[in-house]
């Protein structure tokens, strides 16, 4: 009689009702959140990329036409934009979907009507992979206004800073289905994603990293995602799109499947 | 029930059920539903059936399974054993949990213990959001609304937000989302616990007219004057167990005497319990004390009440047998762990 909670998902078009609730939540509060949103990665970007951007001067960057010199800006532009898709999926794949999960009840309200709760964790994850997109916009639409980079290829960024704000939404709703209270997250944000960020060559290149530590941050989500934008910042295609992409992929589905069996886990009692 | 035996449901010694004699196809029905969680049995061999246009009040102490019985009805819980049914109506095949949940589910309204409506959404948005989830389309709604906010009252408040009403106008509101998809049957689970006299009336004259508009409703409450208003049948179920049902006159005349008389202890514990032992007991059919409270059922008042004429420093009340004094036969008088 009981099903396993790790069967196939169960997915139907009635996700897309639950996402609209949350588009309609937000709409009466984009204009303060998409201050919050970007003002932060924004004062991480002019205070580092210009006043550090002086001391460093050039950094080294390989790909498809070897050894590239470029600005420090572009550099911490580039890898600053997938900390910032990371950012704010987790963010709202936490924090928001916990309220609503947990503290609000609005799962269980909506579960109460025709809608399963394998179309309720698509809708939350990609609800936060929206999230991420639109921030990840309105960040680089201040990018192009500063200058930063003008490359043509930046529209490629877009739908791949989507694809990592749908991985980084799937991680983070394992850690939404097994938490207890708000200050779990505290852990998910300090001890994955703040060791991610220094790990993914966000901030300096890998190569600095020793060798075993190199070869770890090799297989990190985000390094991949920061592997593919990066070039586009500089006007050239990635050096390994398809095992970057490959990468997040398998994040992505790894990850949706155990959150959703663990979240199904939660709600059976 | 040939179509229950071919889906190989319940033994066959449930078949036999006194209600089934009198529902030849019962809108929703239940039958032999168990659930265990690790040690304990929270759900055990529970079996009913709701009629089209009836209200079946189930009634039991907290943690008697009420709430994990009408989580098992919307399929939110698997039963470990049993059977749950739905009858779609217009000649369409029974539908069954948790196979046919979600298309159960777009027929039924339900209305949770604790309030689950968007905080950040006025009375209209959150009645238009709660249809898009059965399907419905926007224009659909729309033309449901005003009518839904005139039921519950709450016509001038169109644009308030849940945290902006009192108690009783969020029962209300989660009530008439209930309604949004036009339900058949609705799952009621203490609609009214937390409300003041006026807004429980309010409550319950909305209840009345959807039962008279021909809905059905399963109702779980903790209020013997609710159930005994709205049920024309009652659940009594206690450690997960249906310990009795019946119409609630007659559960009380089957079960009780029908007058009380309560005389409350003027001089103390040791004077009521000499009573008690007194001729006085002769003179009912069963005595309750309960603290400083003494219970009286009996046949005939009148002889009890021209013999406690006599103690003239007690207080007596008379009054017939209701069905909190049935309910708190069946179930005991002291108080559960979590109550």
């Amino acid at each position: 009689m009981n099903q396993s909670v790790w069967r196939a998902p169960d997915l139907s078009r009635r996700w897309w009702p639950v996402f609209l609730r949350n588009l309609l939540v937000w709409r009466k509060l984009a204009i303060p959140s998409l201050v919050g949103n970007i003002a932060e990665p924004l004062m991480w970007l002019v205070a580092f990329g210009y006043g550090m951007g002086a001391l460093v001067g050039q950094v080294n960057v390989s790909g498809t036409n070897g050894s590239t010199q470029v600005p420090y800006i572009v550099f911490l532009a580039s890898g600053s934009i997938c900390m910032s898709a990371m950012n704010a999926a987790s963010f709202e794949a936490l924090y928001s979907a916990f309220s609503r999960m947990h503290v609000q009840k609005t799962w269980d309200g909506i579960m109460n009507a025709p809608v399963n709760l394998d179309n309720v964790v698509l809708a939350e994850m990609l609800w936060a992979a929206f999230k991420a997109l639109f921030t990840v916009t309105a960040i680089m639409a201040v990018m192009l206004a500063l200058g930063i980079s003008h490359s043509p290829k930046l529209l490629m960024a877009w739908p791949v800073l989507l694809g990592a704000g749908i991985t980084f939404s799937c991680i983070a709703l394992i850690f939404n289905a097994l938490a207890r209270s708000y200050d779990f997250f505290t852990y998910y944000f300090t001890l994955l994603l703040t060791p991610m960020m220094f790990l993914s060559g966000v901030f300096f290149p890998r190569d600095q990293l020793p060798g075993l530590v190199h070869d770890f941050s090799e297989w990190l989500p985000l390094t991949n995602a920061v592997e593919l934008v990066r070039p586009l910042f500089m006007d050239q295609w990635p050096a390994h799109p398809l095992r970057n992409a490959l990468v997040l992929l398998a994040y992505t589905v790894a990850s949706f499947w155990l959150a959703l069996a663990l979240t199904r886990k939660r709600f059976r009692a | 029930m040939q179509e229950k035996a071919q889906q190989g449901g319940p033994p066959a010694g449930l078949e036999a059920l006194p209600h089934n004699s009198a529902m030849s196809s019962p809108l929703f029905e239940a039958s032999s539903l168990s659930k265990r969680y690790s040690e304990a049995m929270v759900v055990n061999d529970l079996s009913f059936a709701i009629a089209p246009g009836e209200c079946l009040g189930v009634i039991g102490p907290n943690g008697a399974g009420k709430t994990t019985t009408i989580r098992m009805c919307l399929g939110l819980t698997v039963p470990d054993a049993g059977h749950i049914s739905y009858c779609p109506g217009n000649g369409t095949p029974r539908l069954h949990m948790p196979r046919d949940a979600l298309a159960i589910k777009a027929q039924l309204g339900v209305v949770s213990q604790s309030d689950t409506l968007d905080p950040d959404f006025s009375c209209e948005e959150n009645l238009l959001v709660y249809g898009r989830y059965f399907g419905m389309k926007d224009a659909q709604i729309r033309a449901r609304i005003p009518q839904l906010l005139e039921f519950a009252a709450l016509a001038h408040r169109a644009a308030s937000r849940p945290g902006e009403l009192s108690g009783g106008m969020r029962r209300r509101l989660s009530l008439a989302r209930a309604l949004v998809n036009d339900p058949r049957l609705l799952l009621l689970d203490e609609p009214t616990t937390g409300l003041d006299p006026q807004a429980r009336h309010l409550m319950w004259e909305r209840l009345q007219l959807l039962l008279q508009q021909g809905k059905s409703i399963l109702l779980t409450t903790h209020f013997m004057d609710e159930a005994e208003r709205l049920c024309s049948r009652l659940l009594v179920i206690d450690h997960g167990r249906k310990i009795a049902e019946g119409r609630p006159r007659e559960l009380i005349a089957q079960h009780l005497e029908p007058d009380v008389v309560e005389v409350y202890g003027a001089g103390g514990n040791g004077e009521a319990r000499m009573l008690a032992d007194s001729s006085l007991k002769a003179l009912a059919a069963r005595v309750e004390i309960s603290g400083e409270t003494m219970f009286f059922y009996t046949q005939d008042a009148r002889p009890l009440l021209a013999a406690l004429a006599a103690h003239p420093q007690l207080r007596t009340l008379h009054r017939p047998a209701n069905l909190e004094d049935l309910f708190l036969k069946l179930t005991g008088r002291q108080i559960r762990e979590d109550g």
